[in-house]
């Protein structure tokens, strides 16, 4: 094991893929410009700036997946993803089914998300639903440096287009990384921590929280199983599944607003799937319904909390008969 | 310009090179969200934005520090809005990268880059279709250009007749990206011909120039009704961000330019025409710094919004 940060892992796993396989290549702005290791290992070919534009760095990917190379193209903040949507969501994740398979997207767009910058809502937007939303796409948001390597070496080896979120506020969060080569498989959950009261479901800083709430809990008597989803989407729906049937009592926790976010779609999963073993409403607790402030108490604010987690199975719990 | 407008020129460049240093600090101190300055670029916004009536609106962009002071802005509620604080512009919800000002005609502030090209055809739209005499103006940079919006909104513009003054403050830098690797042709303006636009090109550290570029662009605009791109060329001194330690920046470029500073040119240049003594600039500079920290403890002891502030404003 060695300890490395989250934006360590991340080049870490970018180097790792593009000695392996040279189609794979980086571009986008101000990527050779930061990249400076990468620039001097694999060349200019390989790692480059671009011009200011979204849309062009986002298509250009996506036509060089579907010939030959595997892009991986950084797309700084998740909001600017917008200027892209068409290209990732009307190409990528379209046109191989338009074409009856006869094109594949191996490509990954970087961006970063969630609060921690304290820049406001156009920086600052979690909007990794509307990629689970769009058929075609994988959707990818870790919570640990050891999967932030090895989840974004699975995704530059998929063969199809992966929205890969960075968390703002854990990228200096350092973290024990297997050495050498690790590939955690896109499409599994990861068990955070075992127990038979509650589940909490979570992804990305959130799990965190989970944790945090989790050990508080323990302290009150019970005990919480956290589920880091890892991969929103292929969505782990065997782990939910078990983990929802063994406790009866589920909570969904993420940054993101509510409405139609990856939280509905456990409740409902879980509610269709196991509504007989629940023993309460699955709950979530999210992100309101707003964008992001600037104000720094306001976007700490934003964010679920442990605090918040521990209330909610609080009231969770009230709610159970005796 | 006469000379008693020119000395004012040159004192809310001042004014605003010590707001982006007193921002600088405050970040520094961690009493500050980072953000970006428009250091070595103050003519391009006093030049412009002086040129403009009161009637005018003017859409910015992240680096619209100096736009809204050019405009007048209360430069205590600007660092109130930076520091997240109630008093702030935007009520703390900005933060330094979009603040709007609709009082002062500066609207709809957006730091997508493009945002602002994007949009400024519809304010365009609501000042013809809704009378008065009133221009717009917009501040976008040269990696702005890059985006696909630019061609749409000038396209629009030239076949909609909007009266846009279209600022292009080219810097030189796309954040961490120099514009010599974005695209091959040396300035953005020429691009306006193609869409049968009128444009022209100014330095844009002679804040003198810019204003003449400025006032004639905006004359013509008032008598045509169509829209104009001016092309300022200037250089961001400071990194893209705070902090920023430039080390991606070639240091002769940054030398050459450093000694063109825009601040330094006009006041060597009244000097030396004899419309301003030394000690009357030194009066002018202690002047601004003493605004700077009597706006740094008004934003102070603005308080943080409430809680109740998350949900507030998303509907109308
Ligand atoms: C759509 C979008 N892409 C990327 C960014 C990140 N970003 C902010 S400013 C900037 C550079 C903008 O360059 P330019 O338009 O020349 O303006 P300048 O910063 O030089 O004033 C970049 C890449 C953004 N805010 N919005
Ligand atoms: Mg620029």
């Amino acid at each position: 094991m060695q300890t490395m940060t989250v934006t360590d892992a991340v080049s870490a796993a970018l180097a790792e893929e593009m000695r392996r396989d040279d189609r794979v290549l980086i571009f986008g702005e101000g990527v050779a410009t930061k990249r400076k290791d990468l620039l001097a290992e694999f060349g200019a070919a390989r790692v480059r700036n671009t011009p200011l534009a979204e849309g062009i760095i986002a298509g250009t990917a996506a036509g060089a997946a579907a010939t030959g190379l595997r892009p991986v193209v950084d797309l700084l903040f998740a909001p600017f993803l917008c200027y892209a949507m068409d290209e990732i969501v009307n190409s990528a994740g379209k046109l191989r089914y338009m074409s009856g398979g006869q094109f594949a997207f191996p490509m990954v767009v970087l961006a970063m998300t969630g609060g921690g910058w304290g820049v406001g809502a156009q920086h600052n937007h979690n909007v990794e639903a509307w990629f689970v939303h769009s058929p075609g796409l994988k959707v990818v948001m870790p919570s640990t440096a050891a999967d932030y390597k090895g989840l974004l070496k699975a995704a530059i080896r998929d063969e199809n287009p992966v929205l890969f979120f960075t968390d703002i506020a854990l990228g200096y969060a350092p973290g024990a990384v297997p050495e050498g080569e690790v590939v955690v498989p896109l499409g599994k959950a990861a068990v955070r921590r075992e127990g038979a009261d509650v589940t909490l479901v979570s992804y990305a800083k959130s799990v965190h929280a989970c944790l945090q709430a989790a050990d508080r809990l323990a302290a009150q008597g019970m005990a919480a199983e956290v589920i880091d989803l890892r991969t929103l989407k292929p969505l782990d729906e065997e782990t939910i599944l078990r983990s929802a049937r063994k406790t009866g009592r589920v909570v969904v926790v993420h940054e993101a607003s509510r409405m139609c976010g990856v939280g509905a779609e456990i409740a409902a999963l879980v509610a269709e799937k196991a509504f007989g073993d629940l023993r309460a409403p699955v709950m979530r607790l999210t992100g309101p319904d707003a964008p992001a402030p600037a104000s720094f108490p306001l976007e700490q604010a934003f964010a679920p909390s442990a605090d918040a987690v521990v209330e909610t199975v609080g009231r969770l719990v009230g709610l159970v008969p005796a | 310009m006469d000379t008693r407008e020119r000395v004012r020129a040159l004192e809310r460049m001042m004014l605003i090179r010590a707001y982006e240093e007193t921002v600088i600090a405050l970040h520094a101190e961690q009493r500050a969200a980072g953000t970006c300055t428009a250091v070595g670029q103050e003519a391009a916004a006093v030049g412009v934005v002086s040129a403009l009536s009161a009637d005018d609106q003017i859409l910015t962009n992240h680096r619209s520090a100096g736009h809204l002071l050019a405009r007048g802005a209360d430069p205590g509620r600007m660092l109130a809005e930076v520091m997240g604080r109630r008093d702030g512009y935007c009520g703390g919800k900005s933060g330094s990268l979009h603040i709007a000002a609709k009082e002062l005609g500066v609207v709809l502030t957006s730091t997508i880059v493009g945002g602002e090209l994007s949009l400024v055809t519809g304010v365009a739209l609501s000042r013809s279709m809704l009378g008065g005499e009133g221009i717009v103006a917009c501040f976008f940079g040269d990696g702005a250009a890059c985006e696909g919006r630019f061609h749409e909104s000038l396209n629009l513009a030239a076949v909609w007749n909007l009266p846009i003054l279209y600022v292009c403050e080219n810097n030189q830098w796309q954040a961490f990206v120099h514009r010599r690797e974005t695209t091959l042709a040396d300035g953005v303006a020429p691009q306006a011909a193609a869409y049968g636009m009128d444009w022209r090109t100014v330095d844009g550290n002679d804040v003198d120039a810019v204003r003449a570029a400025a006032e004639r662009a905006v004359a013509t605009i008032r008598e045509t009704r169509k829209p104009f791109l001016l092309e300022v060329q200037t250089y961001r001194l400071r990194g893209h961000f705070e902090p920023d330690d430039q080390s991606y920046v070639d240091p002769q470029e940054l030398e050459r330019w450093r000694a063109r500073d825009p601040i330094l040119l006009a006041r060597n240049r009244l000097i030396t025409e004899g419309h301003l003594s030394d000690a009357a600039a030194q009066e002018m500079e202690a002047a601004v710094k003493g605004r700077m920290e009597q706006a740094a403890a008004f934003a102070e002891a603005s308080p943080f919004p409430g809680f109740e502030a998350l949900t507030t404003d998303v509907y109308a």
